[in-house]
């Protein structure tokens, strides 16, 4: 399951749906990743765009290869300013064995980290400036330069 | 006509090309040289897919997107 939010995530409300929702299914492991905002370089905060007939794509063929697996996948991810200290990104792995949500979870996030259609700005005195230098192009760009 | 949709931090409005094959866009954008730095590093989606060839026939109603690099989380 895939959950897009207004601004910072309800971190704790997320947590224990999830796990109240998903606890009695027989999954013997509950993994999750909680990112949340850094104080440093002098920044208020991230601010996020999120293209969603894309990540709703990619996300799906995730569950596809967590299901061949056992698995079930969920995340949640913020759209415009989540501030320091704030969460914007949370992933989470269920399995009946823990081995499978370990290795899961750790491919996901950094599959995530490369291809997931978001766009990243540090919130600078207000402004919004684009995080170019932590990101990654997709595979098959620069097609049209 | 089909649209073309600059995303994330190129933060322009969508515009609507008249082309007929996806390979006329590099020509397109030459005078544009913002753009043309943008394309450096950005992956090309058709209708929602992104795509590893310039190879497709464009008709009306095709929507191209341009996705510059990410950094989610």
């Amino acid at each position: 399951m895939l959950e897009l939010y207004k601004e910072a995530l309800p971190v704790e409300e997320i947590l224990t749906r999830w796990y109240r929702v998903h606890k009695e299914q027989n999954y013997g492991a509950f993994i999750n990743f909680v990112g949340i905002v850094r104080d440093e370089n002098g920044i208020d905060g991230l601010s996020f765009d999120i293209y969603r007939p894309l990540l709703t794509s990619w996300f799906e063929r995730w569950q596809e290869e967590a299901k061949k697996r056992g698995a079930l996948l969920l995340m949640a991810h913020s759209e415009g300013n989540v501030y320091v200290h704030e969460s914007s990104y949370i992933a989470a792995v269920l399995s009946p064995k823990r081995r499978v949500a370990l290795e899961l979870i750790d491919e996901f996030v950094e599959d995530f980290k490369a291809k997931a259609p978001i766009w990243k700005y540090d919130i600078i005195d207000g402004e919004r400036v684009y995080a170019g230098d932590r990101s990654t192009p997709l595979p098959d760009s620069g097609l049209l330069a | 006509m089909a649209t073309i949709e600059f995303l994330g931090p190129i933060g322009r409005e969508p515009v609507e090309i008249e082309i007929t094959h996806l390979s006329e866009l590099k020509t397109y954008f030459k005078e544009d040289e913002e753009i043309q730095q943008w394309l450096q590093n950005s992956a090309i989606a058709l209708n929602d897919k992104l795509i590893n060839n310039l190879n497709h026939a464009i008709s009306k109603n095709d929507k191209i997107s341009l996705l510059p690099p990410v950094c989610g989380g």
